[in-house]
């Protein structure tokens, strides 16, 4: 432990002997390792998705639609995962899907995690009317049905990357203001700022100074599972046919278009949702991981 | 003291409805969409136009509008369908019960389900029986209902094509019933065959709805179960030689099923929510789907209705949530 500095007191919980590094547990945790893995793959994939996807996503062939994936009978060599019905090859469309998912996961979930949370903390912290207001405000945006609220505020908005992105930061930054608001009242109790206020540290340096750090596991968290939140609200905006224009390859666009044409050929709705599958489901999975091995003392 | 406790929290439900209502209100006259320009023929004219709105109320001031608006719903008047040329509380009110009988059944299909799993883990509990629901069980969680929905699409309407896949009952048969309430009606009318076909077509867009709810009935009531198989009273039960099953059943299930009650109905309001995009891919006739129809032509006043619909209906859930926690626990009776 380091030698003790007034620019920062907070509490290091005691965990016995040497507990291992932050980083250390981190890579230790099957679930970061694959779920992040997974993500990181994305990642690449969305990032590079020019060089790696095999055909043009846009490029369409009228004489190759519908034709199933390869090992199917009638299946058009140079399409791993088969057309669709205008016959663009589906694994391309998936790969530049990724990018709109991606995007979406992280600007929105970004956005709303820095709303909420700065709202929660000075809910938690301050106390008082600011709190009341705060809450009061939380409670009646939660009367709101969120899909009704969400189709309600693009179809206000406009469709497009920008509304979805506006619409999910409004609507989940609720889900961010709570859990802080709650975890910063609890920290506020404790010991150690306490004492930063003895020794006179102003209020927005215990705040984020000596709070913050602290709120900061649970945060990460929650974050991370409202990736896996914006990457189906956009995907859901999309089906309904709200979200970016259709000759932007998108997952949900693509499993719109496979609903219409499931009996024809049920690979068009198949890749896109195992995608979407896939991807919420990692997700969840860092954020469980996270949340396990950022979390000193285990408070779950 | 309940009932001061029910009149406080149906206060409240009336302020927040009433901000809903304002909210709603004020979101809709900022839309950049004309709803007349949507009705319009390509012939009319900037006249027509002009009739059509003042038809509808649409040329008068904003705070004219909203003062229309209130003094309608007070007296259970939500105005005309833009797009359906009905009133809208009769849209409502023919579409609601299709959504109601979904809720309802998906609803008792994940207490069931969600309940029968959390049992099965606790009577499992320490071997790979229980390792293999809370690895799955974790996975489950994370899916939403629009995944669910789509993945039952490919395996009963594609892999095993046994269900029909959009509709709520073969229009055939849709025929001679004297409420909405399709399901009840036949099955209390005894038409099982009619009750056979309408369930055929519930099955997908129930279990959509219920599979994410007992996931998470499966998690926080295995952990009560677990927890309460601890205590005293249900080792006492287990010297007077009780198996196994009933000790969970009748000592443990009955302390700690509070929790989860208390959840569930807080997911069950997601669950209604869900009906929006679950509907909308099952084509199934509900208050969810016209939502999207009403969004997508800008029907104002429609969209209102139901807005305020869903905001009572939560509201409703809710107050039936705290009363039925009251009730069923004795320390909170009379407080």
């Amino acid at each position: 432990m380091e030698h003790w500095s007034p620019t920062s007191i907070a509490a290091v919980p005691d965990t016995g002997p040497a507990p291992p590094s932050i980083a250390l547990r981190l890579v230790r945790d099957p679930k970061v390792v694959f779920a992040g893995g997974f993500i990181l793959l994305l990642i690449v994939l969305a990032v590079f998705a020019p060089w790696i996807a095999p055909q043009d996503p846009l490029a369409q062939n009228l004489l190759t639609a519908t034709s199933p994936p390869v090992g199917f009978p009638d299946a058009e060599p140079g399409f791993l995962l088969g057309t669709d019905g205008l016959g663009r090859d589906v694994l391309s469309r998936v790969i530049f899907g990724a990018r709109i998912s991606l995007t979406v996961a992280f600007v929105a979930a970004g956005l709303a995690c820095l709303i909420g949370s700065l709202l929660g903390l000075l809910a938690g912290f301050l106390g008082g009317w600011v709190e009341v207001v705060i809450s009061r405000l939380v409670d009646i945006w939660m009367a709101f049905p969120p899909v009704l609220l969400s189709i309600l505020l693009v179809a206000v908005l406009g469709t497009g990357l920008h509304s979805v992105i506006a619409a999910i930061v409004v609507i989940d930054w609720t889900r961010f203001c709570r859990v802080v608001r709650t975890e910063t009242m609890g920290q506020a109790q404790m010991d150690y700022v306490v004492a930063a206020r003895t020794i006179g540290f102003s209020r927005p340096a215990i705040l984020f100074r000596e709070i913050l750090p602290n709120v900061m596991p649970v945060l990460i968290a929650l974050l991370t599972l409202e990736m896996g939140i914006a990457v189906v609200v956009e995907a859901i905006l999309s089906f309904v046919g709200l979200s970016v224009s259709s000759d932007t390859p998108t997952w949900g666009g693509m499993i719109a278009e496979g609903r219409q044409i499931v009996h024809e050929g049920w690979w068009v709705l198949a890749a896109p949702l195992t995608a979407l599958f896939a991807t919420v489901v990692a997700f969840n999975q860092l954020g469980d991981g996270l949340a396990r091995s950022l979390d000193p003392v285990l408070r779950r | 003291m309940l009932l001061a406790v029910v009149a406080n929290r149906l206060a409240m439900a009336l302020l927040t409805l009433a901000g809903v209502a304002v909210v709603v209100f004020i979101l809709l006259r900022v839309v950049p969409g004309d709803p007349v320009a949507m009705m319009i023929s390509p012939g009319a004219g900037p006249a027509d136009i002009a009739a059509l709105k003042a038809h509808y109320g649409l040329d008068a001031p904003l705070a004219t509008q909203f003062w229309i608006w209130i003094k309608g719903i007070v007296t259970g008047d939500f105005g005309t369908s833009i797009t359906l040329h009905l009133p809208v509380t009769e849209v409502l009110a023919s579409r609601l019960p299709a959504t109601l009988e979904l809720a309802i059944l998906a609803l008792i299909v994940a207490v069931l389900f969600g309940g029968a799993v959390a049992v099965a883990g606790t009577l499992m509990r320490r071997t790979i029986g229980e390792t293999i629901i809370d690895g799955l069980n974790s996975i489950l969680l994370a899916v939403p209902d629009f995944i669910w929905a789509l993945a039952l699409v490919l395996l009963f309407a594609v892999a095993i094509p046994v269900l029909p896949l959009t509709g709520r009952i073969d229009p055939e048969l849709a025929e001679g019933f004297s409420t909405r309430f399709y399901l009840a009606e036949s099955v209390l009318t005894g038409r099982f065959s009619v009750a056979a076909d309408i369930l055929s077509h519930m099955i997908m867009p129930t279990l959509a709805l219920a599979l994410p709810l007992a996931a998470v009935i499966v998690r926080l009531l295995k952990q009560s179960l677990k927890e309460a198989m601890l205590q005293d009273y249900v080792l006492l039960a287990r010297i007077k030689g009780f198996r196994e099953l009933r000790l969970v059943l009748q000592e443990a299930l009955r302390n700690a099923v509070g929790p989860t009650l208390a959840l569930t109905g807080v997911q069950f309001t997601f669950l209604i929510g869900g009906t929006v995009i679950v509907e909308r891919i099952f084509s199934y006739p509900g208050i969810g789907n016209l939502a999207i129809d009403a969004v997508i032509n800008r029907d104002f006043p429609l969209i209102q209705g139901l807005v305020l619909l869903f905001g009572l209906i939560f509201i409703l859930i809710n107050i039936g949530v705290d009363l039925s926690v009251a009730a069923l626990n004795p320390r909170l009776r009379h407080a």
